[in-house]
């Protein structure tokens, strides 16, 4: 069998993972436009901040690619899938050849159209380890940063650059920071950690132009900076199977084995569309976890396995300054909220299920809550009461954990 | 594999476990000047409510959700064994956010622990089941 991965990153090397499970000897061509070996993306902010380093942020051991037999092609772009021929073809014009084919190829930030962005000098994203890189080389205390985005990767931005730099200032469309995992009553508390440290935000307020280092803010205020990251948002990267007529809505549609609507070409991670069990419907779950979730299971079916990856939610772990924040799921249903010694927790319950819930705080034991929404555990059957107070297996019954314990 | 398994009939709630654990993990000459007046840090903990106990450490799933999630790729698997690498663990809390037993726990350094079965610290059984004085934590094949 040959086997071929675009896509140099969690979900491809969970993919490697996935068919050697099965397949000791198959031929596996991993491509990666990237010129590294597949790093941990996430880690990139703690890089900046200096609790990782060029080395330590590897994904996997230097020995990787060997001990798993992978031919790698990195510092080259797929340009364009043949299916009919069953060929990929690069961007300096050489052709691969496969049997079975995975799409892990992430996504890329959103630039907005803004006035003037053009003009701007010393700017940059914040996804990729040249984009630490360049802001490596282009900060020092003399500057002023500004960041446009106010969601995980704009904070963890932020963060890292907190005490390298002169100022840092935040602009968000959003009435607060986080969005995507925090109401607004909670962002405040995380907004306040930022602020203390220095951090200036300007919410519910955007760039309306920009004139080389200089942003014209919505509401009239004026922000000279020295460097801009951006970092609004991602888009999945789904060129590649739409051109050839994959069945693309704003990822690439896969089935809960990771199959794409063409044959032998899989797809799964930030460039695809998942079923999000506590939201019902589908939607991109750009995380670490669902990425490596979906590479292996589509690793194991291109290899001939029967795998399937059917519990997805969305969920996360943030923090800053060691002051953690940790949420899963969907906050939909019935909200119960506790508050004890400055410690938040929230619950949201549906149909005798918990949706989602967020920790802000103390976040020990997390993944006992995480685990009800994932394996859908009824909450009739547990002591909920308890369990709201302080994850622990001791609200299951016996047999249950039993299972867990003795098994 | 040879893994730890707990009955929850047979444990007395002693903690015993849980001081066995932490010596094995901190080292010294004896268990009394390691750990006296220090907050321990077991990898093994006691959960009890009412008359029931038992000990919780990790399962060492074969699907470990853990190693599959870790950002930083800091958690691997060898011979069945769930090891965290403390060089290239950044403290993210990842693992806490998806472990269904809640058995990783943040150290001093701001970076995870958790039971490792002792192959990290040189005991060859585990140093909770070889405390445990009425056999509530086995270590065995099954
Ligand atoms: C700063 C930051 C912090 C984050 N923090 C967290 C976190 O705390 N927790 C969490 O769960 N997630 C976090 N994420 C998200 C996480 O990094 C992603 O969900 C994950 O990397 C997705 O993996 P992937 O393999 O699907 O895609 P990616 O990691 O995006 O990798 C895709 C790869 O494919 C390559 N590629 C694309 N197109 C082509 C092509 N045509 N030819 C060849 N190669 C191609 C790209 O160059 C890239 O290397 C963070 C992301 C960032 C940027």
């Amino acid at each position: 069998m040959n086997y071929v991965i675009i896509g140099n990153s969690v979900c491809g090397i969970a993919t490697v993972e996935g068919i050697r499970k099965l397949d000791k000897k198959g031929k596996i061509t991993l491509i990666g436009n990237e010129k590294y070996k597949a790093y941990s993306r996430p880690l990139i902010s703690y890089l900046i901040e200096g609790k990782t380093d060029l080395n330590k942020i590897n994904y996997r051991s230097d020995e990787f690619y060997e001990e798993n037999k992978v031919h790698t092609v990195f510092g080259k772009k797929v340009v364009k899938i043949d299916n009919d021929e069953k060929k990929v073809v690069l961007d300096n014009g050489k052709e691969i050849f496969f049997d079975k084919l995975m799409v892990a190829t992430g996504s890329k930030p959103f630039i907005p159209p803004i006035a003037g962005y053009e003009t701007v000098k010393n700017k940059t994203s914040f996804m990729t380890i040249d984009d630490a890189k360049y802001l490596m080389e282009h900060i020092d205390i003399s500057k002023n940063v500004l960041i446009m985005g106010a969601g995980l990767i704009g904070l963890k931005c932020a963060e890292c650059l907190l005490g390298k730099v002169k100022f840092i200032s935040v602009v968000d469309l959003a009435d607060r920071v986080l969005p995507s995992i925090l109401k607004k009553e909670e962002a405040k508390s995380v907004q306040d950690v930022l602020e203390e440290k220095g951090v200036k935000f300007y919410l519910e307020n955007s760039v309306a132009s920009f004139e080389k280092n200089v942003a014209f803010l919505k509401d009239e205020q004026v922000l000279p900076f020295d460097i801009l990251v951006t970092a609004v948002g991602v888009r999945p990267n789904v060129e590649l199977v739409k051109e050839i007529g994959g069945v693309v809505n704003r990822g690439i549609v896969i089935n809960d084995k990771c199959e794409t609507s063409l044959k032998d070409i899989y797809a799964g991670g930030d460039c695809a569309e998942t079923f999000d069990i506590s939201f019902g419907d589908k939607r991109v779950l750009a995380i670490l976890p669902n990425a490596y979730l979906e590479g292996e299971t589509a690793g194991e079916n291109m290899a001939g396995g029967n795998k399937t990856f059917d519990n997805a939610i969305p969920m996360n772990s943030i923090g800053f300054f060691g002051f953690h924040i940790i949420s899963a799921g969907t906050y939909d249903g019935e909200k119960i909220a506790i508050e004890e010694d400055g410690n938040k927790r929230i619950f949201y319950v549906k149909d005798d299920l918990l949706k989602g819930y967020m920790l802000i705080g103390k976040v020990d034991k997390a993944g006992i809550y995480t685990s009800l929404i994932r394996n859908k555990t009824k909450l009739s059957t547990i002591d909920f009461n308890a369990i709201i107070k302080e994850p622990s297996l001791i609200c299951f019954d016996k047999k249950r954990r039993d299972e867990i314990l003795t098994n | 594999m040879k893994r730890v398994y707990v009955n929850e009939k047979w444990c007395l709630g002693c903690h015993l476990c849980e001081y066995n654990c932490a010596y094995a993990n901190v080292g010294g000459i004896n268990m009394y000047l390691s750990l006296k007046d220090k907050k321990i840090s077991p990898n093994v903990r006691i959960e009890e409510k009412d008359n029931i106990t038992y000990a919780v450490a990790c399962r060492h799933c074969s699907d470990p959700i853990c190693l599959k999630s870790c950002i930083a790729g800091a958690i691997s698997q060898e011979d069945g064994v769930i090891k965290i690498n403390k060089d290239k663990c950044v403290g993210c809390h990842t693992c806490i956010l998806v472990c269904p037993y809640g058995v990783l726990h943040l150290t001093d350094n701001g970076v995870m622990q958790k039971c490792e079965l002792c192959t990290n610290n040189g005991s060859k059984t585990p140093a909770c089941v070889k405390g445990c004085p009425n056999n509530a934590i086995v270590f065995m094949e099954k």
